[in-house]
């Protein structure tokens, strides 16, 4: 066992993943010399060069085409995206050539590129740096959508993303950046292909992913004070869903809470609820409840910002009425 | 012709052979297109052949080329075959991808062939990492990406000009200017509509040629892909050319004048070609008609292999979508 941060686990992935295979570089804005936007690639240009960690221009568009291109080509990149809201200018290459390179050349060609961003809100940094996107990019087929939320899977998922023959993505919430996590180092290896239960309990399934798993698991202890015992899920893969993990959770709870930082209409947490509906009504005691981010574009102020964004507070009220409808 | 180059006989007949093959081919499309056995937007390559003929006659097999939705031409000329081509086209599971792609996404990997791209500058960025994967892994091999002048608006062509002259790529852009984006004459869309005078911004080489004549436009490539070969790249390549058709395969065409088309008609590069080389005796009218119907037969041949495809089974609709293995990089 050993005490880290998140980024200190994504960095370490990030070297691994070049001290094991000469085709794989790193490129993105700020990768190099700055080290990284979030300090996640400090100290790799030092130690592998510019070839592997190569420092690109304002380009995001072309960086993340370029990455699909030398996948396609026979290397293995790791596009760094500075934020999520600035991915929006690479979607083109995201969606129209990454997603749908594969299929629309009827298998001759398969895209094995991982892009790395920043998600998600709770540092003040307002509209243009705090949303969470990932749903929507979970929409997408011929995409993997992975969203570490623990030190274990911030430390293994690159590894298995870049094993992958596919485009995956991979969400880092700028919270985490800074949590600490025990890294259990028997554990050299994580799957993205299932979600897991973080907690056990028999009253109340609470599905997140995320910056949203620690504040579940914050609520899931206070819920227990109570009396009440929540099942926490973490998500870890939105895209494909396993819709299999969750259901299972709500067979033994018959209730479920979905908290998903990205907004509610048309979400992540949306589609979940679909599924709940189509293949688990029967088990359901009561309606599925979400805690959601405010619709809105993420404010600057704290009290605002924090309004905005689900909170342990916010999670165990619904949790509650969940459970002990008024009247 | 002016020629700088010096080409032999059998150049100039390959030349003459690869225009006509995709004038013809397309042709046949045409007819297709009518009997509703091809679908969709259809985009004629019609008079800007001499472009992607002149430039492929410089590549070698390793090289890679990538284009945009008018790419039956570059696909032929890159030596994609043409049955498999055709059968595409009908949307056919022995199409090259499998009855997905269609006319505007045309891929081959063998041949490296990337596609085939319906989003205008979408290519751009893709040819700047092929490029720099093969500036690691295949030393020598060069990348080529076609493009309309339309294109030269997209904020994707001054990332990836930038990207490529950063990196030195050994990456040809070659820009088709065929005057009209649908309709949209260049000077509309473009202050500087000297096209290769953008690339000096980004310190890239550039030159322009006449985009109907093969001849120079293959010694302009020649010369550009032997600098990229020594690792002196990007180039740009502005070729001046024109469609004679519409857009896709209808429009009202409102946006230019018949007789402006008639005189870039007189311009065409096969029949120029072929008279060069009548009174020039480089070919004889006996080996003109033996083309010709080697043509013929080749694309009855296509026409007949495709008409004879099988529909893709609906059970493998979501077939590719996700891939189980990287297969661009198992032993051909
Ligand atoms: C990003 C994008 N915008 C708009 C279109 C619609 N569109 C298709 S072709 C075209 C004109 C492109 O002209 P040009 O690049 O000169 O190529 P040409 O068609 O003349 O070969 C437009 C606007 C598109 N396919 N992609």
């Amino acid at each position: 066992m050993s005490r880290i941060t998140y980024r200190e686990a994504c960095r370490q992935a990030i070297r691994a993943a070049l001290l094991a295979d000469p085709r794989c570089f790193v490129m993105g804005e700020d990768v190099g010399r700055y080290g990284g936007c979030y300090a996640v690639t400090k100290g790799l240009l030092e130690e592998f060069g510019p070839q592997r960690i190569r420092d690109t221009p304002l380009a995001e568009n072309g960086i993340a085409g370029a990455g699909v291109g030398a996948a396609l080509a026979g290397l293995r990149p790791i596009v760094e995206i500075m934020t999520c809201n600035f991915s929006l200018l690479a979607l083109d290459q995201i969606m129209n050539n990454a997603a749908s390179l594969s299929h629309m050349s009827g298998g001759q060609f398969a895209v094995p590129l991982v892009i790395r961003m920043a998600t998600g809100g709770g540092r003040q940094l307002a509209a243009q740096h705090s949303h969470s996107l990932e749903g929507w990019y979970a929409h997408i087929p011929g995409l993997k959508v992975l969203v570490p939320a623990t030190v274990e899977d911030a430390r293994h998922m690159l590894a298995a993303a870049l094993a992958d023959p596919n485009p995956v993505l991979i969400f880092e919430h700028i919270v985490l950046y800074n949590a600490e996590g025990e890294l259990d180092d028997t554990v050299t290896a994580v799957d993205i292909a299932h979600a897991k239960v973080r907690r056990s309990g028999s009253d109340i399934s609470l599905v997140s992913y995320g910056n949203s798993l620690p504040k579940c698991l914050a609520a899931a202890e206070q819920l227990a004070g109570e009396g009440i015992q929540a099942d926490v899920i973490d998500l870890r893969v939105l895209r494909p869903l396993d819709g299999a993990t969750i259901i299972e959770s709500v067979r033994r709870t018959h209730r479920c809470l979905i908290v998903d930082e990205g907004w509610r209409s048309g979400s992540i947490s949306a589609e979940i609820a679909a599924r709940l509906a189509d293949e688990a009504l029967y088990e359901l005691d009561a309606p599925v409840r979400r805690v959601c981010s405010a619709e809105v574009p993420v404010p600057y102020a704290a009290q605002m910002e924090a309004a905005a964004l689900p909170q342990v507070a916010d999670i165990v009220a619904a949790a509650r009425a969940l459970l002990r409808p008024a009247g | 012709m002016s020629d700088k180059l010096h080409l032999d006989r059998a150049s100039l007949h390959q030349l003459y052979r690869q225009m006509l093959r995709i004038r013809n081919f397309e042709a046949r499309c045409v007819e297709l297109y009518q009997a509703q056995q091809i679908r969709g937007f259809l985009h004629l390559y019609d008079g800007q052949e001499a472009v992607a003929v002149g430039v492929t006659s410089a590549l070698r097999d390793g090289d890679a080329v990538l284009a945009t939705y008018r790419e039956h031409g570059h696909a032929l000329a890159k030596g994609v075959p043409m049955d498999t081509l055709m059968a595409e086209m009908l949307g056919k599971q022995q199409g090259c991808c499998r009855g997905r792609g269609g006319s505007m996404h045309i891929f081959d990997q063998p041949r490296r062939f990337y596609g085939g791209n319906a989003i205008v500058g979408g290519g751009l960025p893709l040819a700047v990492g092929i490029a720099m994967a093969d500036q690691q892994l295949r030393p020598g091999a060069v990348t080529v990406c076609f493009f309309g002048e339309g294109a030269v608006a997209e904020g994707a062509f001054h990332e990836s000009l930038n990207l490529a002259a950063l990196w030195r790529l050994p990456l040809l852009f070659v820009c088709e200017n065929n005057l009209y984006a649908m309709g949209v004459p260049l000077a509309e869309s473009d202050a500087q509509p000297e096209v290769y005078r953008k690339a000096e911004a980004y310190r890239v080489t550039a030159a322009q040629v006449d985009g109907m004549d093969p001849v120079q436009v293959a010694a302009a490539a020649s010369l550009a892909i032997a600098e990229l070969r020594a690792g002196h790249g990007p180039w740009l390549l502005e070729c001046r050319t024109y469609r004679y058709r519409a857009h896709s395969m209808f429009d009202t065409q409102a946006y230019r004048s018949k007789d402006e088309v008639e005189q870039w008609r007189q311009q065409d590069p096969i029949a120029r070609l072929q008279q060069w080389l009548l009174a020039n005796q480089q070919i004889s009218p006996e080996e003109v008609g033996r083309i010709d119907a080697d043509i013929r037969a080749e694309i009855d041949a296509a026409v007949a292999f495709a008409e004879a495809g099988t529909p893709e089974p609906l059970a493998e609709l979501t077939r590719f979508v996700l891939m189980d293995s990287v297969v661009q990089e198992q032993a051909p």
